[in-house]
């Protein structure tokens, strides 16, 4: 009766079910983003692992207390806490005092992931609306970028920076003055860490193998990475008049590579339907590079994906799947009646 | 109909303090409390002439509530509350100019201030004179505090400073001897710290709001009185687009908190 009783279990869907939890999932996700981290200490020295240091421990601390206070019960062990401290410090100057980094965690865990009701109810990325946060508060600490402890660093501004000071076309076409003068890094120290920035961002080669790795494990879906980069690399393509390495600095520099493959995949805070995906990656290139080319600030990444994660309902629902069965006439019909 | 009813004047009077708060409470007035709420001397500022133009159009509208029509009372209201914010507004420039520099549109936008033709509309239109004016005077205090409150966080966490400026306001009628306010951010830059300019920008104001909105519902759950709730996700303005919650129009009559929020 007992083997009986397993075999003929009756449920609801699904029916296939593997042991991938939550914590499988933060886990793989904090060993894709341990390279990055790597490249940054090599790039910035010790510091950055302090800061690193400090946005894990303190997130983590900011959740047990929360959970503690309000009596709710522990989430420690999903991780999640982990991830957003780490990819709030890979959003950080080296620079930055530490005390902001704690005020940081705070607006990432409390205000943000847990004042809405914690994992899974957030509407926005924690880590990137903790940046905004201090971004906004702390406007000279967070753009003091210092120069790669590495030999024959590029020193002064961040590639974003030296690009955005000129229209997209004459930039393209003064990029080779500027790595002959040392203003701007070569694309190949650009892919390998050796530039100004945040922490996390600078190895974009650390990056795509992070990404790489979360794919193959099936951690995140191709749409929203592929469909960010592709539209920054067409929309920059006509911008500069098809000059191939101003595109290549575009999308190497900045948050980008950061933002597409681990903020803007985001489960919580981006659709669930493939069409919408899409749409959710074309918007946040889109809005990266509009603020990019035309905005007053140099780097767009943050504020784009946390505009499209408060668009992300409105995108569910103009991309819900229609019923099996349900013909488009029909459809038509109610529209005109209604 | 409400005149043959027994009125407490100092329930009318302190109501509007806490537990019908009009801005933490009835969320009225939103958009005055945020943008004039940067600083405690402009906040306060703004609550004073509103409280002044509140409790002078709750005589005249409560005084007038037998002759004016029904129909035609909006309008009506309008104009009586127009005149005197244009009277608070020529004497703002006239004795403290810095405070009309400061509050700019939003001392004429008294006019529209919905907490003041709220109270037209709720209360004055059919309450006996003194108790409007009781009743204009408790909302006033308590705009004025809850603008107080606001600005004093904003001011301190997005500044640094407390009741700076407040010797262009009142300096003219007191003597300060001297005192321009605290300034912090000496202090903080030579620990280390820095003012967090968020709380001044209006993202740092609506958190702030919200906080105090929650504190404040706290203490009125302590007293017994119900939540000024938004109804969950009904309150979201995605919640018709939004898969995290029922479709509008769907009840869920099995959830008790929001049966209980609907009843009362």
């Amino acid at each position: 009766m007992e083997e009986n009783k397993t075999l003929y279990t009756v449920s609801a869907s699904p029916h296939a079910k593997n042991s991938t939890g939550v914590t499988g999932v933060m886990l793989d996700v904090i060993i894709a983003l341990l390279p990055a981290g790597i490249m940054g200490a090599v790039t910035f020295g010790l510091r950055a692992l302090a800061v690193i240091g400090v946005c894990v421990g303190s997130a983590v601390l900011f959740e047990f207390l929360y959970t503690k206070i309000m009596k709710k019960p522990t989430t420690l062990g999903d991780l999640s806490a982990v991830v957003t401290g780490l990819l709030l410090a890979y959003n950080l100057p080296v620079g930055i005092p530490f005390w902001m980094c704690v005020i940081g965690s705070f607006a990432a865990i409390v205000v943000v992931k847990q004042f809405f009701g914690g994992l899974g109810q957030n509407f926005a990325n924690p880590a990137i609306t903790a940046r905004i946060v201090l971004l906004v508060s702390f406007a000279g600490a967070m753009t003091a970028y210092p120069a790669s402890v590495l030999p024959d660093a590029v020193t002064g501004a961040t590639p974003l920076g030296v690009l955005g000071t000129l229209p997209a076309k004459e930039a393209a076409a003064q990029i080779g003055a500027w790595t002959a003068n040392g203003e701007l890094p070569t694309l190949t120290q650009m892919a390998f860490g050796i530039r100004g920035g945040c922490i996390g961002e600078v190895c974009g080669a650390a990056l795509l193998l992070g990404g790489l790795y979360l794919l193959i494990r099936r951690v995140i879906n191709w749409r929203i990475p592929v469909c960010y980069l592709g539209t920054v690399a067409v929309f920059m393509l006509i911008a500069s008049g098809f000059d191939l390495t101003y595109t290549a600095y575009e999308l190497l520099s900045g948050g980008l590579l950061l933002g597409a493959i681990f903020m803007a995949t985001d489960y919580t805070t981006s659709p669930i339907n493939k069409t919408g995906k899409l749409v959710f990656g074309i918007g946040c290139g889109l809005l990266t590079c509009v603020i990019r080319l035309y905005g007053s600030l140099p780097e767009g990444v943050s504020y784009s994906i946390l505009l499209m994660n408060i668009l992300t309902p409105l995108i569910e629902k103009a991309t819900m799947p229609k019923y099996f069965g349900k013909t488009k006439k029909k459809k038509a019909k109610e529209g005109k009646a209604a | 109909m409400a005149e043959t009813k027994k009125i407490s004047y100092g329930h009318e009077l302190t109501k509007g303090i806490l537990k019908e708060n009009p801005v933490l409470r009835l969320v009225l007035g939103t958009c005055p409390t945020l943008a004039t709420s940067t600083s405690v001397v402009n906040g306060v500022g703004m609550g004073i002439a509103a409280t002044i133009v509140l409790v002078c159009s709750n005589i005249v509208i409560s005084a007038l509530r037998k002759v004016i029509p029904s129909k035609a009372r909006i309008p009506a209201y309008i104009v009586v509350i127009a005149s005197f914010v244009t009277m608070v507004q020529m004497l703002v420039k006239a004795f403290v100019p810095a405070l009309d520099k400061s509050l700019g549109v939003f001392l004429p936008l008294i006019v529209v201030n919905c907490i003041i033709l709220g109270r037209a509309e709720a209360f004055a239109g059919k309450n006996p004179v003194l108790a409007s004016a009781c009743d204009g005077l408790g909302m006033g205090i308590g705009f004025t505090a809850a603008l107080f409150c606001m600005g004093t966080v904003r001011e301190i966490l997005g500044a640094g400073t407390f009741l700076s400026g407040i010797d262009t306001m009142i300096g003219s009628f007191v003597d300060l001897k001297g005192f321009t306010g605290f300034d912090f951010s000496e202090g903080l830059a030579n620990i280390g710290l820095a003012p967090m300019t968020l709380f001044i920008l209006p993202a740092g104001g609506f958190f702030v709001f919200g906080m105090l909105m929650a504190l404040v519902n706290r203490l009125a759950e302590k007293k017994g009185k119900p939540k000024a709730a938004l109804e969950g996700c009904k309150g979201c303005p995605h919640a018709a687009a939004c898969a995290m919650c029922e479709l509008p129009g769907e009840q869920t009559p099995e959830d008790p908190e929001k049966k209980e929020a609907a009843t009362v």
